[in-house]
């Protein structure tokens, strides 16, 4: 167990050097000189050379990339091209409208994936069963902002039920940021719930077919306790680690709903900073979310190893 | 939004195994799924190997959503070919007079906000996503597979370095790299291909070194490296055509991705750049008005709705026929990273 | 609630004998496929008295499993179930679900083939061994354990103590197929079903485990239905044989008689196909054919494709009955071989497949192996 999540570590601390490389990389690509791209109109010699100075450009590349990474060890992602602010600062004060959306949208997801993904997979071939798949074809195919834009029109403009977009702090006014989650959480959530409910249904098809629930039928056991405690249980091990890696991604990856509801998150950041050809920020919002992606991953290896015995031996 | 790759990476990890309709014997189509859990009297045929041309064609034509899909899709590529001239307008012919209407005879998807039939421009735009879903699969295709035939086949250090690299690929959420890498570029249409190419790159690359690791150990292969014919024969004629398989299913599924990344791009204003016209574009121009003219929302989405959902199920089918051993939960979970 | 297990109250000076612990009638299955209903079992009738021993014998595909499957309400959803089902006197077949599983576990234990698959790998040994004696008799989580350590004692594994807390993946295959006894025994049942227990082991392994049954049921007084298609293993342990194929008993009868007179060429030709310690050197005598699809039954005896007797027409086109040729032996068949053992009919006029294919026979190979290696000679 210590060495899997040992050597599953040293993987994760290669492959995030590569990503900080290739983060690093990204300002490189940019034709011309970024920092004038950057300043475009609002050019100044003075703030010019003031970021010029400020972002190492003009020392060899392998000095920089040192630098980079040294500074991104202690936290520090640089500043800012437009307000002078901190990275760091400036991504993490987003966490908390993109972490609360996520994990809405999950939690959404899961209320209907669970339930629909079990029971189609144990009344295989019946109309729950058919639905579920009409379902989950239907939420894998649909692009999430159209649902974002459908939802709006229904709730918002026809109904009137819900606000269009917008955000307010769950600490400011629980009741005022469930109303405006609402609506991006369910676009997002239709997708992962679509996701989930397919992996759910052929999760449990297959402990259905093992031999050992046969062996637990052959006891005796109440169809809830075969249920439950055999297939469940082992079924959801791997369902676990989807849901947390699905999670994971949302974090850096509701962009286009953050835009379309003005959702003030990490997504919505970069947006931004691509506007603004912010490119520090940009870098920075990039780094955080995989360098999250990443430790989320490892998370889930970890959690794997503890819900399987098997892998423990590894 | 990191759909379209969470969902590339979570559907090629569809838990298979015994019940599922892939592995089940006889004809895999979705009916399967209502046979009864076989019992030691009666073990399962082995499913067919990987099928001839014929064979998956013959298993198409017996599913319905298969049928429908492959008909759509044709419907798309005369459309994608000959927009222009299906479209009963020009895309740019602007008409302040006719602004905002819902749809009519004249305008059977309305106008937009500058009077422009919405019709001509889903129709013209189809030929953008057809074309950016084509291109950046072929980059993904082309690279994937030499990277993983590379690794797969050479093992050792190649393979721990280009592995590793794809590693790196896969460490950041679908859309959000295309993103990244558009901005540094500058949005447009080439760059769009170039960056969704790019993102899904890793996903071949990892199923061709899967398959060419199995295939490597193969009697037939082993018996081809002793007589000594050269690598790149032995990879021609007898690794690639056995990857083939998922290798077509990857692609079909990995194409409705694409689209619905082209689409997301788009919206953020990123893909093809305006006054061409984009299905994810239109969508974003048009959701100022979404509660007045329902139609600038509704039709765009779901012409990308409709493509996405035709390659999905030809791509379903396809993988029901010509990939039965599937993935197994272990698998499953590495790819969806 | 922690009953001494050995030895049960109930094994004790009980002798074996009287009223049959299962008794099967008339007992039809009908599995519906894809490719139309698929008659796995037809009209099987046999019973086990406490303490005895059956073995059900044939090759797979014979219903010799969806026999026992079906009698215990384990049967797929898709199986139609016909005849008459009693355990300990009580009918199963009319018996609601509910009650049924009461009765599995409780009265009926398993033993399944591969003990690899059979367990569940994320529960603690220890659990599956006696969770259904929390099911059944009502123990608690605590209770259950201790069962449990002394069910493990029982089977001969090793510190039991320690051991009741692993996981499966921690045992060898012997060892696992030997906590699934545990587990099958764990509420006393009156009847072990054994499905091919010793198929997925090695040989030193197999031994083992037969003689471990024996011994249980001779402390315990258990009965035993025994599923196989080794021929050898049934010689040692079981009192009564029965020998399915295609769905039906071509031969049921004392094991003594059965092996000294067999009166139906399959049985002959199994007899003849199985390896025998001291005969060195001598050729084993493969069955030519596989066993029929029950999608395509012949109209007449199943075997006829396959015999080397080869009667006449009125094998291809009507079922022989089963007829008795001994006290308690019967044989479905219009050419029974007779009690000194030459058959009534002479081989040697038999076409094409002979009972002796030296070619190929392999030394140690089962009846199955064989007609692997020879699928389509129909």
């Amino acid at each position: 167990m210590g060495r899997f999540v040992l050597r599953r570590l040293l993987q994760s601390v290669v492959v995030l050097l590569g990503v900080t490389l290739v983060v690093f990389l990204l300002l490189q690509l940019v034709p011309g000189d970024p920092v004038r791209v950057a300043l475009g109109t609002r050019f100044d010699q003075q703030t010019y050379d003031a970021l010029r100075e400020r972002s190492g450009l003009d020392r060899p590349l392998v000095v920089q990339y040192l630098s980079y990474v040294g500074h991104a060890l202690t936290g520090d992602l640089g500043v800012s091209f437009r307000s002078g602010q901190p990275v760091t600062s400036i991504v993490l004060e987003r966490l908390p409208a993109t972490g609360s959306l996520s994990v809405t949208a999950v939690l959404f997801a899961l209320l209907v994936a669970f339930p629909l993904g079990v029971l189609s997979a144990m009344r295989s071939g019946s109309f729950v069963d058919h639905a579920a798949r009409v379902f989950s074809q239907f939420g894998v195919s649909v692009p999430d902002f159209w649902m974002g834009i459908m939802g709006i029109l229904l709730f918002a403009g026809v109904l009137g039920w819900l606000p269009p977009s917008g955000y307010v702090a769950l600490t400011d006014d629980p009741a005022g940021w469930a109303s405006h989650v609402a609506l991006p959480a369910a676009a997002v959530g239709l997708v992962t719930a679509s996701i989930l409910t397919r992996f759910i249904r052929s999760s449990v098809l297959e402990v259905l077919a093992e031999d050992y629930v046969r062996t637990a039928e052959a006891k005796g056991l109440r169809r809830r306790v075969v249920i439950v405690r055999h297939v469940l249980r082992n079924a959801l091990i791997p369902v676990v680690t989807v849901v947390a890696v699905q999670l994971a991604s949302l974090v850096g990856g509701v962009i286009v709903i953050e835009v379309l509801f003005a959702w003030p998150g990490v997504g919505r950041l970069t947006y931004d900073a691509v506007q603004a050809r912010d490119y520090p920020v940009l870098q920075g919002a990039v780094l955080f979310v995989a360098t999250l992606f990443l430790l989320m991953n490892l998370l889930v290896d970890v959690l794997y190893a503890r819900l399987d015995p098997r892998i423990t031996l590894r | 939004m990191s759909a379209a790759g969470d969902r590339a990476s979570a559907d090629a990890g569809t838990p298979g195994g015994a019940a599922d309709p892939s592995t089940a014997p006889h004809p895999p189509t979705r009916a399967d799924l209502t046979s009864p859990r076989p019992v030691d009297d009666h073990p399962p045929t082995r499913a067919a190997e990987a099928g001839t041309l014929r064979r998956t064609l013959t298993a198409l034509r017996h599913d319905p959503p298969a049928v429908a899909g492959t008909v759509v899709l044709l419907a798309l590529l005369v459309v994608g070919l000959a927009g222009q001239w299906l479209a009963p307008a020009g895309i740019n012919d602007v008409d302040v007079d006719q602004m905002l209407r819902p749809p009519s005879g004249a305008h059977p998807f309305g106008t937009d906000e500058l009077g422009r039939d919405v019709l001509s421009r889903v129709l013209v735009a189809a030929r953008v996503s057809l074309q950016v879903g084509l291109v950046s699969v072929g980059i993904a295709l082309a690279v994937g597979v030499t990277v993983g035939l590379l690794a797969g086949w050479y093992g050792g250090w190649a393979d721990n370095l280009l592995m590793r690299g794809m590693d790196v690929l896969f460490a950041f959420p679908v859309l959000l790299l295309a993103v990244a890498i558009v901005a540094v570029l500058g949005p447009g249409l080439v760059t769009a291909m170039v960056a969704i190419g790019v993102v899904y790159t890793p996903i071949f690359a990892r199923v061709t070194r899967a398959s060419v690791l199995a295939v490597r150990e193969q009697v037939f292969v082993r018996a081809a490296v002793s007589i000594g014919t050269s690598d790149l024969r032995i990879l021609r004629r007898h690794v690639l055509p056995n990857i083939a398989a998922p290798l077509i299913v990857q692609t079909s599924l990995s194409l409705a991705f694409a689209i619905l990344s082209e689409a997301a791009l788009s919206f953020l204003g990123l893909g093809v750049q305006p006054p061409a016209p984009a299905w994810g574009r239109m969508l974003y121009d048009g959701r100022g008005f979404i509660t007045d003219a329902w139609w600038l929302g509704f039709f765009p989405g779901a012409a990308i709705f409709v493509t996405v959902l035709a390659f999905n199920l030809v791509g379903d089918a396809l993988r029901d026929v010509l990939d039965p051993r599937q993935l197994t939960v272990s698998e499953a979970r590495r790819s969806t990273r | 609630m922690s009953a001494p297990v050995v030895p049960s109250p109930r094994a004790g000076g009980e002798p074996p004998g009287g009223e049959p612990v299962l008794a099967i009638d008339d007992l039809t299955v009908t599995l519906g496929t894809r490719n139309g209903p698929a008659r796995a079992v037809a009209g099987v009738d046999w019973s086990v008295a406490p303490g005895r021993t059956l073995a059900l014998v044939g090759e797979s595909g014979s219903g010799k499993s969806m026999t026992v499957l079906a009698a215990t309400g384990l049967a797929p959803r898709s199986a139609t179930v016909t005849g008459r089902v009693r355990l300990l006197g009580r009918e199963l077949t009319t018996m609601s679900e509910t009650d049924r599983r009461r009765w599995r576990g409780r009265h009926v234990g398993f033993v399944f083939q591969d003990p690899m698959t059979t367990l569940n790998p994320v529960l603690t040994v220890g659990r599956q061994v006696t969770e259904a004696c929390e099911e059944h008799l009502g123990m608690s989580r605590r209770q259950a354990r201790s069962r449990a350590v002394e069910l493990l004692d029982l089977v001969g594994i090793p510190a039991p103590e320690r051991r009741v807390d692993a996981h499966p993946h921690q045992f060898s295959g012997g060892m696992r197929q030997r906590v699934v006894i545990a587990m099958a025994l764990a509420c006393e049942p009156e009847l072990l079903i054994a499905d091919e227990p010793t198929t997925a082991l090695d040989v030193t392994t197999q031994a083992q485990i037969v003689e471990l049954v024996a011994d249980l049921r001779r402390r315990l007084g258990t009965a035993v239905v025994w599923i196989t298609h080794d021929l050898g293993v049934v010689a040692g342990i079981a009192d009564t044989v029965a020998v399915m194929y295609g769905g039906r008993i071509v031969e049921q009868g004392p094991v003594d008689a059965v092996f000294a007179a067999p009166g139906h060429p399959y049985t002959r030709a199994l007899l003849a196909a199985r390896p025998r310690p001291g005969a060195a050197g001598e050729e084993l005598a493969a069955i030519p054919g596989a066993p029929p699809s029950p999608l395509d039954l012949p109209a007449g005896c199943a075997f006829w494709p396959r015999c080397p007797v080869r009667g006449d027409a009125r094998c291809a086109h009507e079922l022989p009955p089963l007829v008795p040729i001994a006290p308690g032996h019967r044989v479905r068949t219009f050419y029974p071989t007779t009690a000194d053992g030459g058959a009534t009919a002479d081989p040697t006029t038999a076409d094409g497949g002979a009972t002796a294919d030296p070619t190929t026979a392999d030394g140690g190979a089962t009846a199955e192996d064989r007609h692997q290696l020879r699928p389509e000679d129909r």
